[in-house]
């Protein structure tokens, strides 16, 4: 069975789809966007090492040319995350979908299902498919909270035990989208498109920027467009808490205001948009 | 300075409040009931505790009558009609409650209300004015926060009312129960009572099945704290073994269980003997109280409650563990708890209890919440100490080993962040796990409510302000809140996010 590194497993999550949920992050993403509040998710660990010195707890040692992380030991200060120099952490679990699995059966009274996250999950759609062949097993469901870069089309398979895709829409203009996350993004746009037409749109998420009304605005009226009244829209707040200097330097240390995202709002259902939350 | 005086001159009491100490204090003066020396020296020595329950029993500590009953005869002693709007209802339960005495002289069970109501609702905007001033009127009159109310498992009009109108009030009291199956109560009245819960501090979560495996079918109600008690019936008494202390007199655990628990559970039972032949064989309550005359109690529905504190505490002193590292993080300390609470639950089916028919002919267990004066080091029940609760997951998984132990009552309290108001669905599936898998009693709140669940009962933080500038307030149990919060931490619970 596949692989994938765990980068964490929050047992019960409210905010991450319908009812109470596991909530599974794995680890590496393709984008590196300004705002990511989650950087150390962003790339695998190449085990220089740096973090082994700096742990205060004794929790990482160098084993045969690998970082090893002992979680028993591990008291969760964060201190080999704010020394890594590449975006990642060396707290990282191998898990197969048969070992998380487990886990899963341990939360199942308590849950209505799994949402996979990232980092981005479609990073490892190999696992993805044994895993969430798994949990349809067990009755469960299952979301995947995606930035788009992969085709979803691309993986049918997957696609018939994933009950949907929350979807982030990070800006509808290409340039922009290039600036803000250092990658390209039509497949994101396709997938918009092909998601909502497969019913596979669980909801679409834009963060609203502190200081980029215009960009702002033509995402929305882009995602608005396509979704009309047909799939709920999040917009979600720009919030400086663990950005890392790069992002601040663009979007500023303060949250986006609450004139802004009411107009994003208003703007929103002025476009036809059913099912609008601010968070 | 006699204590009398001191009473009398206490600015922080109300004329009510004055009253019922004044009352105690004369209760007191008697001493017609055997009291065992051995009894006498284990409660000076903090190792039982009779929840100064007075010397004289002149009336059951717990009472739950059928309300019901009401609804469909009136009242021949209350010269009461059966109602026959929701006026008249309301107006009948009112009168009734100041007429159903308790340990705290106030009833601590008000009724499964809903259905006790919904019958009468024709006007539903009328109803819902009346279904308001009826809650309003027993937050201002039953000023005690062991008065305690019922709803579920049905959806049902008067359901959604009573919750409306709980968040819109905002009062300490009554305390609320729902009963909750997720068979029986709908998805959309469950997420209303979970949302109603997060921003009042109630409902809490009662687990149905549960407790209709072991009273039948509509024959239980939760009363005062969280306490399972029969309907039509009540507890007779409720003493609790200090088990935190009664640990720190074994040299082992095996010697705790095989020799020094049993003799402290015997005195406690052989107390509570004494005093319910005489409930049953001197007083005059069973024998001439409209309640008993009239249908809405028998007697042999009481039961006698044996409670329990500090399990936690008393495992940690055993093993030597601290509470970080003990009770609810390790296996070792947790199955012991399991093995004390199974060897005083085989005492008590060995032990004939008096007047007990309908109980089995037996005490049961009852985990009880602890009083402002336990300090730190005695948790209530089998609760994990606050300060060192594992995530949520886990403490719920703790819980679910113990709460079986406990017909007549035991419950876990969380406290959650604000986020949760948005999604009420999500902790209903929280519950909904959590009783599926063994919990008995479900109760939570967040944050920064002014209702707040202290330890089973609410106070507002509000009214412990004024009780700080040495005001009188009318409610008799914020004392206990502001002594649990200065004592025993118990506003300080892990948040979960």
């Amino acid at each position: 069975m596949a692989q994938a590194p765990i980068n964490k497993i929050i047992n019960f999550s409210s905010v991450d789809g319908p009812g109470n949920r596991m909530a599974i992050f794995l680890q590496t993403c393709p984008f590196s966007c300004w705002y990511c509040h989650n950087p150390e998710t962003i790339k695998a660990c190449i085990h220089c090492g740096d973090c082994v010195l700096t742990c205060p707890s004794d929790a990482l040692h160098m084993i045969d040319g690998k970082v090893v992380w002992d979680e028993d030991k591990c008291t969760q200060c964060d201190t080999c995350i704010r020394t890594c120099k590449y975006s990642s952490t060396p707290k990282i679990l191998e898990m197969s979908a048969e070992s998380l699995i487990k886990r899963v059966r341990e939360v199942k009274p308590f849950i209505k299902g799994v949402t996979v996250s990232g980092g981005e999950c479609m990073n490892h759609p190999d696992f993805l498919l044994d895993f969430f062949t798994l949990v349809k097993a067990e009755g469960l469901g299952t979301l995947l909270d995606s930035n788009g870069f992969r085709r979803f089309a691309d993986y049918p398979k997957l696609m018939e035990v994933c009950d949907g895709v929350m979807l982030d829409v990070k800006a509808s203009d290409p340039a922009f989208h290039q600036e803000l996350t250092k990658a390209d993004n039509s497949m994101v746009l396709l997938n918009l498109e092909q998601l909502l037409n497969t019913h596979k749109l669980q909801e679409v998420r834009i963060v609203i920027l502190p200081n980029k009304p215009d960009e702002n605005e033509r995402t929305i009226r882009y995602v608005a467009s396509i979704i009309q009244d047909k799939a709920p829209l999040k917009l979600l707040r720009y919030r400086p808490f663990g950005v890392r200097d790069e992002g601040l330097k663009e979007l500023g240390m303060g949250n986006t205001s609450l004139e802004e995202m009411n107009r994003c709002l208003d703007l929103a259902k002025s476009l036809n948009v059913k099912d609008i939350e601010i968070k | 300075m006699t204590e009398a005086y001191n009473i009398v001159t206490n600015k922080t009491l109300t004329y009510q409040q004055q009253v019922i100490q004044l009352a105690k204090l004369g209760e007191n003066t008697d001493t017609s009931i055997y009291v065992d020396p051995q009894f006498t020296k284990a409660k000076e020595e903090g190792m039982i505790c009779d929840l100064f329950e007075g010397a004289l029993p002149y009336r059951p500590r717990y009472i739950v009558p059928d309300y019901s009953i009401l609804m469909k005869n009136g009242s021949a002693f209350l010269e009461l009609d059966p109602p026959k709007d929701i006026w008249e209802a309301t107006n009948a339960l009112l009168i009734m409650y100041r007429h159903v005495p308790s340990v705290t002289t106030f009833p601590v069970f008000l009724g499964n209300l809903d259905s006790l109501l919904d019958p009468f609702i024709v006007d539903e905007k009328e109803a819902e004015k009346a279904i308001g001033l009826f809650l309003l009127n027993i937050d201002r009159t039953l000023n005690d926060s062991f008065v305690h109310a019922n709803i579920g498992p049905q959806d049902s009009k008067a359901g959604r009312m009573i919750l409306r109108q709980t968040e819109r009030l905002q009062c300490a009291i009554p305390n609320l129960t729902l009963k909750y199956d997720p068979e029986l109560t709908s998805d959309e009245f469950a997420a209303l009572a979970a949302k109603t819960m997060l921003v009042t501090a109630k409902p809490s979560f009662a687990n149905h099945r549960m407790f209709t495996s072991e009273f039948g079918e509509g024959q239980y109600a939760l009363a005062s704290c969280y306490n399972g008690l029969r309907l039509a019936g009540g507890g007779y008494t409720l003493p609790r073994l200090r088990l935190n202390n009664i640990a720190k007199n074994a040299s082992s655990p095996e010697d705790f269980i095989n020799n020094v628990l049993p003799k402290y559970a015997s005195l406690m039972a052989a107390h509570m003997d004494t005093r319910i032949k005489f409930m049953n064989e001197e007083a005059a309550f069973f024998k001439s109280s409209y309640l008993v005359k009239e249908g809405f109690l028998d007697p042999k529905n009481f039961v006698g409650m044996f409670g329990l504190v500090g399990l936690a505490e008393a495992v940690n002193t055993l093993l030597g563990k601290d509470s970080k590292h003990g009770y609810g993080h390790n296996k070792e300390a947790d199955d012991l708890g399991v093995k004390i609470l199974a060897s005083l639950d085989d005492f008590l089916s060995k032990h004939k209890a008096p007047y007990s028919e309908n109980s089995g002919n037996r005490y049961w267990l009852h985990a009880q919440v602890g009083i402002e004066k336990d300090g730190p080091d005695s948790s209530p029940g089998v609760r994990i100490p606050i300060g060192s609760e594992p995530e949520i997951l886990k403490q719920i998984q703790h819980s679910t080993r113990y709460h079986k132990y406990f017909p007549t009552g035991v419950g876990d309290i969380f406290r959650f962040e604000e986020t949760w108001i948005k999604t009420p669905e999500a902790l209903v599936d929280i519950i909904r796990g959590a009783l599926s898998s063994g919990m008995r009693y479900f109760s939570g709140y967040c944050e920064n409510n002014d209702v707040v669940r202290v330890t089973g009962y609410l106070v507002k933080r509000s009214e412990i302000a004024r009780l700080e500038q040495k005001e009188a307030v009318k409610n008799d149990a914020t004392i206990l809140g502001q002594g649990s919060r200065d004592l025993a931490h118990a506003f300080d619970r892990r948040v979960v996010k």
